[in-house]
């Protein structure tokens, strides 16, 4: 879109031309993923998860309508609709239900390395602040809509996590305890919550799918970022997306829809908890209410806050829970590096590896059930998150010496690569001079 | 991804690689069309779950105690979901429907055709009028049977007699008789 | 500016953090928290295979229908099975006919209405039909059991950890609470013995379960095969019918997973042999100028080393 060597689109089929005319969608796919979208060459496979996202977006949304024919948004029926009749009775249900059960734990798998991708490799860095922006808010949309899929089943996890979650609301003063009701329609999860949930969960996939065109509209204005951090330069830095990137993103693709599919098909309940296997009861609660583990992390802050401070402890940890997540669209103005790439950021990329640890250990202490020495893990945790964010990147973002960054991306002679390539002989070696790009 | 089998663009090949440009296509094709046919098999079970389910198809078959219908009288029941009207004819009826000449009828059936053998008597249809749908008046006791003493339809008029065909108004088929049979004298099992 | 409202915030919450931290184990280190009897005493599940385990497994019908019998006989007095329908008894290697008689011959009749009077009232089962549950409701069935809830068992299976093999160690793990010693030879202490109506269990989470053992003597059903009847096979066999009440599909979806991963694997491997094809005339590796020419490479390295970072 923004380079002037990007080719422009050329309709070689009389029809595509015919609708181009008319209607310049061609035209716009082909400068968005086509040949006509120049991209970095060097883009390494961290840079397919967006477009993984981008699938699993798709599964949820096809298998969710049509789990949506045969969902009872009753408190008496939703229980039975879910496990008797799409579980048992409609041809293939079981197989719908668990795509989409284990279709939202890898959407928000490949979601979580799209983000740490973007954090290492300073995407979020100007120019590109709204892509990471409008890639928070697609991510705030997930939790949304996250936490109300999981209510539908009506099980116990599914009504004491409702009550939990819509409980953080109340521990604002004054105007929590009505927000909270408002929210449920009840003074507890009831058949009110229940329909709006499924309305709501239906309509938000919807939402993130536009705000997902925003984003990407958004990235192709300046354009891909890439390993290094340095800007394209000239036309040898690029290739067009189609077929080179098409082409890497299709083979990993099928490599992590394998793993996908072998969830879904020999696992598929490994990643969810029994007691949502219990039709819920109002008048019992589970042992241990835990999320789904997407939400782990979270909870762990959440809490981690056990002491009053001037607040109550309960509103502290839904503050700190909130904050985790609102401080990252703040990211492009606390680290002001002019370096974006951790790979030339010393100091920083070790700090960026005792993130990763934190958030995994904050994971970790999320799901497991209370301990002295876990909560006092989390609070160590919790406070290293906080002081990453806030306090030690803008610290290193100041002071560091990056190391000196490459002039550009890369020269164009082609020498030495043919051995790694065509692994069936399909092209004899080539010795001495090529074409040069362009 | 790659949606059309394209030979790899950049450096322009050269022509000596003739064998090589048609196995690189080759794989290209491979590859992008057995992914397609993997997409068209995932679309399988999108469509497949649409079709009636297990617990629908368990109610494909009824079965229905006439033992209390008495000669003249009828009864309307359900099957799959639809209303069912089970008529035992009086032999004036039985009468009625064998008299009428083929030609007269718009779909031609006899009494016998639409009955089962040694229980003429028994006229078990869909208490459906095949114009628009409508169910027809005329099965329970008190209710208008139209002019030829079987069924009417009050939605456009359709009139039909008493085996249940059609005589007068805008149906264009007789009453449908579903498939059915006597698991014993007083028991019928429809579907 | 910002940074610094940021930075605040942030260590705000770090004190906030720290204060909890250390409050908290201030409070442990002064009340030890003692253990709880029921963590102390509470056992995982037993080993035990079943033959649908494991990503091929499959049912075994011959033990599947043993356990549907042990469920008949023993189980539906308390516990319903109200997801499953006669029909599916079919996977089981039933015909028509015999689930026809199961369903009418099946104890408890499924409520229905008197067509003359319109009065409530009860008919025999048909194979479309739900296996009718012992207990109107769930008062019913409290009242019957002094006010525990049996559950029900169609999703039991799922509904527990450890599944099949927990629902096998609960029926054959009943002991007697006085003379029972655990592993390190500790006696249950008082508070976690049972009350009058509880029994002790130590593979149940709470130790204590309101539900008697339902499995006490061998040959308490008749197996219709001529298989032994001991506790365990009987325990082993419903325990496998429950296995399946809870997946009746398990079997197409191994089979299906089956198919799906080998295509997956054969697109897998087509897409890369495609995609490293496409790209041997294109410049895979960085090939800098500048700072990261080999020469440079060298200067950089020096430059690192004076920095005092590695590599």
């Amino acid at each position: 879109m923004s380079f002037h060597w990007a080719k422009p689109y050329e309709p070689k089929n009389s029809f595509m031309r015919w609708l181009d005319e008319r209607l310049p969608l061609p035209r716009l796919v082909y400068g968005a993923i086509g040949g006509g979208y120049p991209v970095p060459r060097n883009l390494n496979y961290f840079w397919n998860f967006g477009v993984l996202a981008g699938i699993f977006l798709t599964i949820q949304i096809i298998t969710g309508i049509v789990l949506a024919m045969h969902f009872y948004a009753t408190t008496d029926g939703a229980f039975n609709s879910v496990n008797q009749l799409i579980m048992r009775d409609v041809n293939a249900g079981w197989l719908l239900r668990y795509a989409h059960m284990n279709g939202a734990s890898f959407f928000f798998l490949v979601t979580y390395i799209h983000i740490f991708r973007g954090l290492y490799y300073g995407s979020y860095k100007a120019p590109r602040e709204l892509v990471w922006m409008l890639g928070l808010v697609i991510y705030l949309l997930m939790m949304a809509t996250g936490f109300m899929g999981y209510v539908l089943p009506w099980g116990q996890m599914s009504y004491w996590g409702a009550q939990v979650i819509t409980g953080f609301f109340s521990a604002f003063p004054l105007v929590g305890e009505p927000i909270r009701v408002w929210l449920l329609g009840g003074y507890a999860p009831d058949q009110a919550a229940l329909t709006r949930f499924f309305s709501l969960h239906y309509l938000l996939p919807f939402v993130i799918a536009g705000v997902v065109i925003l984003h990407i509209w958004a990235l192709h204005i300046p354009g891909s970022g890439n390993p290094t951090g340095v800007d394209v330069k000239s036309e040898r830095d690029t290739l067009p997306f189609h077929p080179f990137y098409t082409a890497k993103d299709g083979w990993f693709a099928a490599a992590i829809l394998l793993a996908y599919a072998l969830v879904t098909y020999f696992a598929p309940d490994y990643l969810g908890h029994p007691d949502n296997y219990i039709q819920a009861n109002p008048l019992a609660t589970p042992a241990h209410i835990v999320p789904e583990w997407y939400f782990w992390p979270f909870y762990a802050i959440l809490r981690s806050f056990t002491v009053d401070f001037i607040l109550p402890a309960k509103l502290w940890g839904v503050l700190a829970m909130f904050a985790s997540i609102l401080l990252l669209f703040f990211l492009p103005w606390l680290d002001k590096s002019p370096v974006r790439s951790g790979s030339y950021r010393p100091v920083f990329k070790r700090f960026f590896w005792l993130l990763v640890l934190d958030v995994l250990i904050l994971g970790y202490i999320g799901g497991a059930p209370i301990n002295w020495w876990r909560v006092a893990l989390g609070q160590f945790a919790s406070a290293y998150y906080f002081i990453h964010f806030l306090v030690i990147l803008p610290l290193v973002s100041a002071f560091e010496t990056p190391l000196p960054l490459p002039s550009s991306i890369s020269e164009s002679v082609l020498h030495g690569e043919t051995q790694e390539a065509a692994p069936l002989g399909q092209n004899k070696p080539r010795r001495g001079s090529t074409a040069t790009a362009g | 991804m790659a949606t059309k089998a394209q030979s790899a663009e950049g450096p322009a090949t050269t022509g000596s690689d003739g064998d090589g440009v048609r196995r690189r296509d080759f794989l290209n094709v491979a590859a992008v069309s057995f992914a397609g046919v993997g997409a068209v098999a995932a679309l399988a079970p999108l469509f497949v779950q649409m079709a009636p389910s297990a617990d629908v198809l368990a109610l494909a078959t009824t079965e229905v105690d006439i033992s209390k219908v008495q000669s003249g009288q009828g009864i309307k029941t359900q099957w799959r979901k639809q209303p069912v009207f089970i008529r035992n004819l009086t032999p004036k009826e039985i009468a009625e429907a064998n008299a009428v000449p083929l030609s007269d009828l718009r779909d031609p059936q006899t009494l016998a055709e639409r009955t089962k053998p040694g229980k003429a008597n028994w006229l078990i249809t869909l208490g459906v009028c095949t114009h628009l749908g409508c169910v027809p008046l005329g099965i329970s006791e008190g209710e208008n049977k139209g002019p030829y003493g079987g069924y009417f339809c009050p939605c456009h008029g359709s009139m039909y007699d008493t085996a249940a065909r059609i005589r007068q108004g805008p149906a264009p088929k007789n009453l449908e008789v579903p498939e059915y049979k006597f698991t014993s004298p007083t028991t019928v099992q429809i579907g | 500016m910002l940074r610094f409202i940021l930075g605040f915030i942030g260590a705000l919450f770090a004190a906030v953090l720290l204060i909890s931290f250390f409050s908290n184990l201030a409070t442990y280190f002064q009340n030890p928290p003692a253990p709880l009897a029921a963590e102390e005493f509470h056992r995982e599940h037993k080993e035990v295979h079943f033959a649908s385990d494991g990503p091929f497994g499959k049912f075994d019908k011959a033990q599947l229908q043993r356990g549907f019998q042990v469920y008949s006989e023993v189980c539906s007095a308390c516990h319903s099975l109200k997801m499953v329908s006669f029909r599916e008894l079919k996977a089981l290697g039933y015909n028509d006919a015999e689930i026809k008689k199961i369903a009418s011959d099946w104890k408890t009749q499924v409520p229905s209405i008197n067509p003359d009077t319109g009065e409530p009232a009860t008919r025999k089962a048909l194979p479309s039909d739900t296996f009718p549950a012992p207990f109107a409701n769930e008062t019913a069935a409290r009242a019957a059991n002094n006010n525990a809830l049996p559950p029900d068992l169609s999703l039991i299976t799922k509904a527990r950890e450890g599944g099949a093999a927990y629902v096998y160690s609960l029926l054959t793990g009943y002991r007697n609470a006085d003379t029972y010693r655990d592993e390190k030879g500790r006696a249950v202490p008082a508070e976690a013995k049972p009350t009058p109506g509880l029994h002790f269990n130590p593979y149940f989470a709470n130790l204590n379960l309101a539900m008697p053992p339902p499995l006490v003597s061998d040959g308490q059903v008749t197996y219709a095969d001529g298989t032994k009847p001991t506790v365990d096979q009987m325990a082993k066999d419903v325990s496998a019918f429950l296995a399946w009440t809870a997946e009746p599909n398990l079997e197409s979806r191994h089979a299906a997973g089956l198919a799906v991963a080998i295509f997956l694997l054969i697109a897998c491997i087509l897409g890369y042999l495609a995609y490293q094809q496409i790209w041997y005339e294109a410049k895979r590796s960085v090939r800098v100028t500048g700072a990261l020419d080999p020469e440079n490479q060298a200067k950089s390295r020096r430059a690192k080393a004076k920095q005092g970072v590695a590599g």
